[in-house]
């Protein structure tokens, strides 16, 4: 390797990542008064020339497939870029007989570029899970602890909702809803007949102006990236603020490869390539936020071996790599009559469902433990590549009578989609695979996965209540699921609901965990890990809210600790 | 929010009055009713441009008149129309795959993979040789009776229950179907024809329109 070049100066604090987690830790401390350096391993990010809003499909030569129809495997051409089950030059490997993909996205603001912006609260009891029912492990913290950064964190990025008092899903600090479209009040009216709660979802898109934030207008593509940032991204509503400081550094084709320790035990420097000059470079800083995603961020501290550190950083306890859990997923879906007769109308709204049902059994006992949450969508939307695959295939033929039997059945299709607590398990978990490493000369990781028992339950009563809720709204059930195969009853392989997490738990005790209850290192107290790699569990709730409630609230204790000359 | 009144959605015929209006325009609008502190950097006036020039750019480089297949073979080319406005064709409501452009969608995908280079290149050699060996003549050469003869029995998968050389061609008209569906349902005539409406701007939502549950 070259002579390492280093870093002129001591930033107080080296954040790696620049996603939900790396973008919340920006605003805070650098509006802290703290100097701060990011390292980001992709490319920046540019709104306004990225963001394929508002481009019509036929605009497009590859039609939003991309070249030889291969983007559609990676959500397709218009998805905000940029993510991808594959990286090329950065693999991960999986273990025979296990099965878990990984999606990553290399670029300023990370995956909230084009997630889902669904933005639900952890409810009290998922903070206690083996005081509840005798499984998994309880947080070190309470919701209680929490509450003041959710009410933080929804003032701040704006979140829409009601308030409805349901147990399973605490109620926030919330913009109006839209109103529902066609699909949400036929499926609304069937779930009040059969008792499944279904409620105006929480989406991280403002229906109002905020902060200087142009009020959302409707075009339901909030996965393209919004251009006028009206619903949540780092890239659009954190990093900008914290550049505004004047006290933010942003480097960005910056892969960190190794937190380096010093003489006194504490992290002094990250070892990064320069992905353009393929050079290591390093950087110094008193303190480091390390939030690259759950499994990039074990895999840093896996890789950041040392004498002191000898199983890689702030690992004594050897669970970094341990309890990777991910959402449990099942889908389907069903073709509504009454949906045939609608007249063709502006049906888009948000990029994302207007209503859901949270978890609505946790009054009774259920075949499994946990529980999950329901999101549905259809209609009328703007049609893609593979929307009438289904009819073509079902109703074969060809012909003017095809071409009608298409428009016939054009938006009269609703889609379910669980999102389920799987409970962590010995089996689920990655580490750092020996004979591999990627073009940057990183070692790279290998991913063991196993469902339980009890997320196949889980599965199988998503199935049932998806088709109940069809049924009971006069609809036609359709899925793949099977109970056998490498897929019972339809369960997603791991990784693919993109909640995956655990890795770099916090708890109480530092034999069986990473971190203290502020993300912070017990081993290394200038290190802390604020991705959802610090997670204990992982509750039927999409992960992006808490991620930034807890790097809010351990970006406030960073400070205030620094202030006491602690770290 | 400043309301930009025209920007409801719906003209009187049902159609998105925002088409009247570029994105330029909008975006304008838009930007306007940031605060002025703000210091996201949303919507330059570059944005509104940056869709139209890419596609413009994509017009420009394309041949004048004509269109030179990437991949087919100029005959093969010339079955693939033909298929594929067999598979959806013009009618009193819209053009066919043809005007929506399948055609060249499915060249441009083929070219660049080998798995459709082999299904569909293959697929029309298939129908060719089958057709020559039933009528002494490729597909194109058939009459319509022949044409229709062929295609029926491909277009249904219990077709080839009893027969395995069938299922082939089953199988390429089956994949065939579902990209010229890619290509005309993508298209502007194709999306017109189903009767989508949105990718606009709304200052609100406007819910469910009222419809009889009957």
């Amino acid at each position: 390797m070259a002579q390492v070049t280093r870093s002129p100066k001591t930033y107080d604090v080296c954040i790696i990542g620049s996603g939900a987690s790396g973008g919340t830790a920006a605003k805070i401390l650098t509006e802290g008064g703290l100097s701060v350096v990011m390292l980001e391993a992709g490319p920046p990010l540019n709104p306004e020339k990225d963001f394929k809003e508002h481009v019509w499909p036929y605009q497009l030569p590859h039609r939003g497939v991309g070249v030889g129809g291969k983007a559609a495997d990676n959500f397709g051409e218009f998805l905000a870029p940029n993510g991808a089950w594959e990286i090329e030059g950065e693999p991960y490997t999986v273990a025979s007989g296990s099965r878990f993909r990984w999606f990553r996205s290399r670029i300023v603001g990370g995956r909230t570029n084009h997630w889902g912006r669904i933005a639900l609260r952890f409810a009290p009891v998922d903070f206690k899970s083996r005081s509840t029912d005798g499984m998994g492990d309880d947080w070190p913290i309470t919701y209680e602890d929490v509450a003041p950064y959710y009410d933080k964190i929804e003032s701040y990025i704006g979140v829409f909702g009601t308030k409805e008092n349901v147990s399973s899903a605490p109620d926030g600090v919330f913009m109006p809803p839209p109103k529902p479209r066609c699909t949400e009040n036929i499926i609304k009216k069937a779930c009040d007949k059969i008792g499944v709660i279904c409620i105006p979802s929480r989406l991280a898109v403002i229906t109002q102006p905020h902060n200087g934030r142009a009020a959302c207008h409707y075009c339901g593509q909030c996965g393209r990236g919004c251009i006028s940032a009206s619903n949540f991204s780092s890239s659009q509503v954190m990093i900008p603020y914290a550049e505004k400081t004047g006290r933010f550094t942003l480097v960005t084709g910056a892969m960190a490869r190794e937190i380096v320790v010093g003489k006194s035990g504490k992290a002094e420097a990250v070892s990064y390539i320069d992905k353009a000059t393929r050079t290591e470079k390093k950087v110094f800083a008193k303190a480091f936020v390390v939030g690259a995603s759950a499994c990039e961020s074990a895999r840093l501290l896996l890789n950041s071996k040392s004498s002191q550190f000898p199983d890689g950083l702030a690992n004594s306890s050897g669970v970094i790599g341990r309890y990777l859990t991910d959402s449990v997923g099942g889908s389907g879906g069903g073709v509504f009559p009454q949906l045939t007769k609608m007249p063709a109308h502006n049906h888009d709204g948000v990029g994302g469902m207007h209503m859901y049902m949270p978890w609505w059994k946790f009054d009774r006992k259920n075949d499994f433990l946990r529980g999950y949450h329901i999101e549905f969508g259809g209609g009328r939307s703007m049609p893609g590549v593979g929307d009438f695959h289904a009819l073509c295939e079902y109703t074969e033929g060809y012909g003017s009578s095809l071409k009608q039997r298409c428009r016939a059945s054009y938006g009269t299709y609703i889609g379910f989609a669980g999102r389920g607590e799987m409970i962590p398990n010995e089996h689920s978990y990655c580490e750092i695979d020996l004979n591999t490493v990627d073009e940057w000369g990183i070692p790279v990781l290998r991913f063991h996965w196993q469902w339980s028992d009890n997320e196949i339950k889980m599965a199988k009563d998503m199935q049932e209540t998806f088709r109940t809720i069809t049924e009971a709204a006069g609809g036609t059930y359709y899925s793949r699921a099977t109970p056998d195969g490498p897929n019972p009853y339809g369960i997603e392989d791991g990784g693919v609901i993109i909640h995956e997490l655990g890795c770099v738990r916090m708890g109480s005790n530092p034999k069986t965990s990473a971190l203290n209850g502020y993300c912070q290192a017990h081993d290394v107290k200038n290190l802390f890990v604020t991705d959802a790699a610090s997670f204990v569990s992982n509750p039927d709730k999409n992960p992006t809210l808490t991620i930034m409630a807890l790097t809010w609230r351990a970006s406030d204790y960073l400070m205030d600790e620094a202030k006491k000359g602690n770290l | 929010m400043a309301s930009f009144g025209l920007l409801d959605g719906r003209g009187e015929e049902g159609e998105p009055v925002t088409s009247k209006l570029s994105r330029r325009d909008v975006l304008k609008s838009l930007a306007m009713s940031a605060a002025a502190t703000s210091v996201l950097r949303v919507i330059p006036a570059h944005a509104a441009e940056y869709a139209h020039h890419m596609i413009a750019a994509e017009k420009a480089a394309a041949p004048a008149k004509g269109y030179t297949p990437k991949f087919f073979r100029a005959h093969d080319y010339k079955t693939l129309q033909t298929l594929c406005q067999t598979i959806f064709p013009a009618d009193a409501d819209s053009g066919g795959a043809i005007e929506a452009g399948a055609p060249e969608f499915i060249d441009l995908l083929t070219s660049e993979n080998q798995d459709y280079q082999r299904i569909l290149g293959g697929g029309i050699m298939w129908l060719d040789n089958t057709c020559s060996d039933r009528y002494d003549k490729v597909y194109l050469d058939c009459s319509p009776e022949q044409q229709k003869e062929t295609l029926d029995k491909i277009a249904y998968r219990k077709n080839a229950a009893g027969d395995a050389f069938l299922s082939q061609g089953v199988e390429f008209f089956s994949f065939l179907r579902n990209m010229t569906a890619d290509g005309f349902f993508t298209s502007e005539i194709g999306i017109k024809y189903l009767g989508y409406i949105g990718s606009t701007y709304l200052t609100e939502f406007p819910g469910c329109p009222p419809v009889s549950e009957t």
